[in-house]
């Protein structure tokens, strides 16, 4: 289209290389601070590559040791699984129910926009501090509350089986990103598709699920695979609130990659793990994409002005 | 379109409780910050303190060499929103207003390098700064800001194609060369944007934690987030100092939040499209 116009305007560059000396900042860093790293770790998950020593090569030994002789890539790929089966729904229905709620005409809704995004700028450093000290079994306020209801409440960070929710209730405190993307979204929807289907007799209920819903799938989508990519890559949180404890109740596969790279200083171990997740990662997105053909409409097909009303 | 009493009713319930659960923590981190030893620990939790112990903040401050940290959180955070804004505003441009061979492949590339999981690039990106002779030191965590950032790129490049192509084509008549017009007509007219990708820039680096765990190894060195996690994990229990640096910590990002606003809420949506 660009190329189009300026022959048009009976334009031409007069220098090929400019375009390029534009894009050229991010060209390097692409080659070295995403590319050739990538390269290495791929190349170093072939090797058994210790810190201390010089690297041998040994095939596939990595990856099979991974799957045959490795209990612990198991029990971390599935709790990360897991918190995501868990997180990514939740926190989808939740920043869908903030963006509904901050889209109504009411007063004082900018007011409540806000309180919701607030966490999002926090640290995930402040997060654990906030949380561990709500969540903290013996001074905790969570627990006093929970009290006064007649309810005892469990020892969150230290029972392994309640440790997993501590890190899914604090992680989905930062919803906000989420909830903003989707209430842009929602407020573009004309008014009028609303105003026809009342007229039609269609209640609230009715109109989220045969209006808002199928007007917002390309950003439920894209919500979706970015939460899936986030969630499989927990690691501050985890590190900060719980280490991986209690009894590596929350040993995430992120905490379980840093630790064979950082602690154990097994390298190439390591990489070959990492790369692992990036597969599956790339496997589950394909997935998504894929299945998104059946559920997800773009705008040519439900027109879309993105009027905004207020 | 007006909402019915009844409905009204319910909608505030909703958004009050939710506000619960996203502003008691803050409110409960503040009130524990000003309180004394003794009230912090009561139990039953006592809610208010008697006397706001302003002190701590003091205290905390002077216990930690948190000056240093600061020190080191604002230059990582000054100098990576430079690179940023310098590196991004020119590669965005590049993609959005040129037509040029492998531009779009060359797109499609940096759309693709934001899937990477970071742990998978973690290692040899340690390995190589190592070589440089950059770990300990504060460069692995700015120097890569001044190539660009693939989110930050598109977002600006989104802003771009949205400009009339006339504007350049004028100019050129005019005689200006390709980085006069970047400068002169393209980068005011960008401001709205920039903001927008400094601020996420500014909260991106000035709460990361996993970077400065990873390179940096002297106190002498440490960023804001990572020298109060370290201070966390060693004094566990001195509740009022961890509290009111935490406190200190969130206060700019949450100000710098409330002021751009605006360009937040507009820009983030802007980039789905």
């Amino acid at each position: 289209m660009l190329s189009k116009s300026r022959k048009a305007n009976g334009y031409q560059l007069v220098n090929k290389k400019v375009p390029y000396l534009f894009i050229l900042p991010w060209i390097i860093g692409f080659l070295v601070f995403t590319l050739g790293p990538l390269i290495f770790s791929l190349i170093m998950s072939f090797f058994d590559w210790p810190i201390t020593s010089s690297p041998t090569f040994v095939g596939i030994e990595n990856y099979k040791t991974m799957f045959t002789n490795d209990p612990q890539f198991y029990k971390s790929l599935e709790i990360t699984l897991k918190f995501a089966a868990v997180f990514v729904p939740l926190n989808l229905v939740i920043a869908l129910i903030l963006a509904l709620l901050i889209t109504q005409p009411l007063k004082g809704i900018k007011m409540f926009r806000t309180i919701f995004y607030l966490p999002a700028v926090v640290s995930g450093v402040a997060i654990s501090i906030i949380w561990g000290w709500i969540f903290n079994s013996e001074y905790g306020i969570l627990n006093y509350i929970l009290s006064l209801i007649g309810i005892e409440g469990p020892q969150w960070l230290v029972d392994p089986k309640w440790a997993i929710l501590t890190i899914v209730i604090a992680s989905a405190w930062g919803v906000g990103t989420m909830m903003l993307i989707f209430y842009t979204d929602i407020k573009g929807i004309p008014q009028e598709l609303y105003e026809a289907a009342a007229i039609d007799g269609a209640g609230l209920f009715r109109q989220f699920f045969s209006i808002t819903i199928p007007c917002i799938t390309p950003t439920i989508l894209f919500n979706v695979i970015t939460s899936v990519i986030a969630a499989l890559q927990q690691l501050a949180l985890v590190l900060l609130l719980t280490g991986g404890g209690p009894l590596k109740s929350t040993y995430f596969y992120g905490l379980y990659v840093y630790n064979n790279a950082f602690k154990h200083h097994e390298l190439g171990y390591a990489s070959a793990n990492a790369w692992l997740m990036f597969i599956v990662i790339l496997i589950l997105t394909m997935v998504i994409f894929k299945s998104s053909s059946t559920w997800v409409f773009y705008e040519n097909e439900v027109k879309r002005k993105g009027k905004k009303k207020k | 379109m007006k909402i019915p009493k009844k409905y009204k009713i319910i909608l505030y319930g909703l958004l009050g409780l939710f506000s619960l659960y996203f502003l008691l923590p803050f409110v409960w981190v503040i009130l524990a910050a000003l309180k004394t030893e003794a009230e912090v620990f009561s139990f039953p939790p006592k809610i208010f303190p008697d006397v706001p112990q302003w002190k701590n903040f003091v205290d905390a401050w002077n216990s930690q060499p948190f000056g240093t940290y600061l020190k080191n959180s604002v230059i990582v955070t000054v100098m990576t929103t430079l690179g940023q804004l310098i590196s991004c505003s020119l590669v965005a441009y590049g993609f959005a207003r040129y037509d040029f061979k492998y531009k779009n492949i060359l797109f499609v590339i940096l759309l693709a390098t934001m899937m990477i999981p970071w742990d998978v690039t973690m290692i040899p990106l340690y390995m190589e700064f190592n070589m440089l002779g950059w770990i300990n030191t504060l460069k692995p965590l700015v120097v890569p800001a001044f190539f660009g950032s693939a989110y930050y790129i598109f977002l600006l490049r989104q802003f771009l194609m949205s400009v009339p192509k006339d504007l350049e084509n004028a100019a050129r008549i005019d005689g200006a060369n390709e980085f006069q017009i970047f400068f002169k007509i393209f980068l005011p007219i960008m401001k709205a944007p920039l903001i927008l990708i400094a601020v996420l820039n500014i909260l991106s680096v000035w709460n990361d934690y996993l970077g400065p765990l990873i390179y940096l190894q002297d106190q002498s060195k440490y960023t804001l987030a990572l020298g109060l996690a370290a201070f966390k994990g060693i004094h566990d229990l001195q509740i009022l100092p961890i509290m009111s640096i935490t406190l200190v910590m969130i206060i700019p990002p949450v100000v710098i939040f409330l002021f751009a606003q605006k360009y937040i809420v507009e820009g983030i949506s802007g980039s789905i499209k």
